[in-house]
């Protein structure tokens, strides 16, 4: 697999804060890497890097086959970068947005260019709408349309979905995914598990380091994390008398369901034992991405406390 | 209507003042602006300026010249600061804007007074701003009847006969003491400064502010670019303004434009670039776009009270008139109005155009030192 990213060490500092803690990051070219981790990981700043927006303090590695931060510039002609917040002019109309950034990137034939993206977007009827005046879908659709208009072979996204519905996430993702079969690598930070899912590879950071790395079966399996779920009418009334005892990580309602994580068998079969009887039906399952993460980030230290 | 709460209120209420420590800068203006404007009020401002520099052409030196020019002192309004030897080393210290008077006594004014021949002293006064010569004149109207008091006794006296001899005024480059001819230049740099200062330091904040600088840093945009795409409508808002008001100027108050076209050209240009360069390092500094409206502020308060526009700039006390001359403003004024009024060139203003230059590039460089091309 050639890698569309690659980079190791990467270190950022704000003051005495250490946002971003020897981070490799790796993103296979044509894939799409989910970026995970609780918020103040570190996601964006490590985001910014890579496209140039910020100076890492160390770090080195390739991005597109160049040098990150000694070819910053030709790396940015070549990657979208999609802001978490809106950032296109609100007081420009959507084509005058769509012709502003085909100027800055010098692109040729712009008309075509920006004619095609209103048409792809179905917004050609719109065009001379203010920017500002779209809903929090749309805007974020004018945004990544915005953002491939220069044709990069790099879509660096940052929680590109937060705050928009699930008709215009769903729609969203076909995009990505029918940008990612055209050949286009995509790194997408975001919070949302079911968006994790989608995505071909995940990595997941917490208090500005890697925690874990690989395809969603990769990261479920290397958790060495082992889960029971209980079911049966007030299952899930159990998880404050099961958290805290030896041997069990975490335990978290689903529902009227209830998830009982731990790594050590033994030690999570006896914790869970008393509660072996009516009304309630144990099984082992198969942990969830979430259950994962929730543990990786209780494993983390916090290095903000 | 249900009643109002106590506790509601109180709730409201304090969390206001935690917030208004918050923002030092809105602290920093609410405890610093009463200060400022009492301590300028008080101390610095003054519409009835005493001591003000006078050159003298003295061509007799009979006792009567000298007891003239001790009268004129003893006003407390001329202080001689030059002597002339020619009338035309008189008129240049007055163009220049060295002294605001000049004063000639006749070759032969001691033996006309005692020939009881009523001869007549000439006080010229630079009146483009009539404010700071109208004490003045006052003044040396009711000189003729006291300065020779002492000196026309025993024989010389002559009772009844009306005073001795006659002073006769001339107000320069502005005759009829209009006010408007000194507040229309003087408006165009007050205008630019708060349009242009204030303009760009909040387009550049907005940017930052709506998260679009993001979005534009990441494209190869480089930032000398953005800085002189940012800046250079302002240039034309500035020109327009300036046509503006010098038109308008002309329209309907008559202020004479006696030339000094080169000179006034270049200063507007120097102050709108300079003005631009300002605002983009408030830019730099601001935060918010209400910071760069608050430090906007700080900047344009001074500039207001302190360069002669609205008071005259020689009624200052000494350190006032020092932080007077760091302000552009000051001497953007000094090139417009010696320009408009005086119809000065280039070759006479080049002290104020110089300072102008001073400004446009230290500021310049600042910003281009504090912009910054990423996040960081």
């Amino acid at each position: 697999m050639t890698l569309a990213v690659d980079v190791r060490g990467l270190n950022k500092s704000f003051g005495d804060k250490h946002v971003v803690q020897d981070v490799d990051i790796q993103v296979g070219t044509g894939r799409i890497t989910g970026f995970l981790g609780p918020n103040g990981s570190g996601k964006t700043t490590t985001l910014r890097m890579l496209c140039g927006l910020l100076t890492p303090d160390s770090g080195e590695g390739e991005v597109l086959g160049l040098d990150f931060r000694r070819h910053a510039e030709a790396v940015k002609r070549q990657t979208g970068y999609m802001t978490q917040k809106f950032s296109l002019y609100e007081d420009l109309a959507i084509e005058e947005n769509l012709d502003f950034i085909a100027q800055v990137y010098s692109l040729d034939n712009r008309r075509r260019r920006v004619a095609e993206a209103l048409e792809r977007l179905g917004l050609g009827n719109r065009r001379r709408q203010l920017a500002g005046s779209l809903s929090g879908g749309w805007k974020q659709r004018l945004a990544l349309a915005a953002c491939i208009l220069h044709e990069p072979k790099l879509l660096l996204l940052d929680e590109p979905t937060a705050g928009v519905d699930p008709k215009a996430r769903r729609e969203f993702w076909d995009e990505i995914h029918a940008l990612s079969a055209e050949g286009l690598t995509v790194l997408v930070s975001t919070h949302y598990m079911d968006e994790a899912e989608r995505c071909h590879d995940i990595a997941y950071i917490a208090y500005g380091r890697l925690m874990a790395r690989g395809t969603a079966e990769e990261v479920i399996d290397r958790s060495g994390l082992i889960t029971y779920r209980a079911e049966g009418p007030g299952a899930d009334r159990l998880s404050r008398e099961l958290a805290g005892k030896p041997g069990v990580v975490m335990a978290a309602p689903f529902g009227a369901a209830l998830h009982v994580s731990g790594t050590d068998r033994a030690a999570l079969e006896a914790a869970i034992a008393p509660y072996r009887r009516e009304p309630f039906r144990w099984s082992e399952g198969q942990p969830t991405l979430e259950d994962v993460f929730i543990h990786l980030m209780g494993q983390s230290q916090d290095n903000f406390q | 209507m249900t009643g109002l709460s106590l506790n509601r209120i109180w709730a409201v209420l304090t969390k206001e003042f935690i917030q208004l420590t918050r923002d030092r800068l809105t602290y920093a203006m609410i405890l610093a602006m009463p200060l400022v404007q009492l301590l300028l009020f008080g101390y610095a401002i003054n519409s009835d300026p005493h001591h003000l520099p006078t050159a003298v052409l003295v061509q007799d030196h009979g006792p009567m010249a000298r007891s003239t020019l001790a009268a004129l002192a003893g006003s407390g309004y001329f202080e001689i600061t030059e002597e002339a030897a020619t009338p035309a080393e008189l008129d240049q210290a007055l163009a220049l804007g060295r002294v605001q008077f000049t004063i000639t006594i006749p070759a032969d004014f001691s033996r006309r007074v005692v020939r009881q021949d009523r001869p007549q002293i000439l006080i010229e006064a630079d009146a483009a701003d009539p404010t700071a010569t109208s004490g003045a004149l006052a003044a040396a109207a009711g000189l003729p009847a006291e300065a020779l008091k002492r000196d026309l006794v025993g024989p010389l006296a002559r009772p009844g006969s009306g005073p001795p001899f006659e002073v006769v005024v001339h107000r320069r480059y502005n005759p009829e003491a209009i006010s408007a001819y000194n507040i229309v230049p003087g408006l165009l740099g007050v205008i630019l400064s708060l349009t242009l200062v204030m303009m760009t330091s909040l387009g550049v904040t907005r940017e930052y502010e709506r998260g679009t600088m993001e979005s534009l840093l990441a494209t190869p945009v480089r930032p000398l670019e953005v800085m002189i795409g940012k800046l250079a409508p302002y240039v034309l808002v500035g020109l327009v303004q300036t046509a503006l008001i010098l038109t308008l100027g002309r329209a309907l108050f008559d202020v004479p434009v006696s030339g000094g076209w080169g000179a006034l050209t270049l200063g507007v240009l120097l102050f709108i670039i300079g003005s631009l360069a300002l605002g983009f390092l408030i830019s730099t500094l601001a935060r918010s776009q209400l910071q760069a409206m608050q430090m906007s502020f700080f900047y344009i308060l001074p500039s207001i009270l302190l360069s002669g526009f609205m008071f005259p700039f020689r009624g200052m006390p000494g350190w006032a008139q020092a932080i007077g001359t760091v302000i552009p403003v000051t001497h953007f004024l000094r090139v417009v109005r010696g320009a408009l009024l005086k119809g000065l060139g280039i070759g006479e203003l080049w002290p104020s155009l110089g300072a102008l230059t001073v400004f446009v590039l230290a500021v310049s460089a600042l910003a281009m030192a504090r912009y910054r091309t990423t996040l960081d």
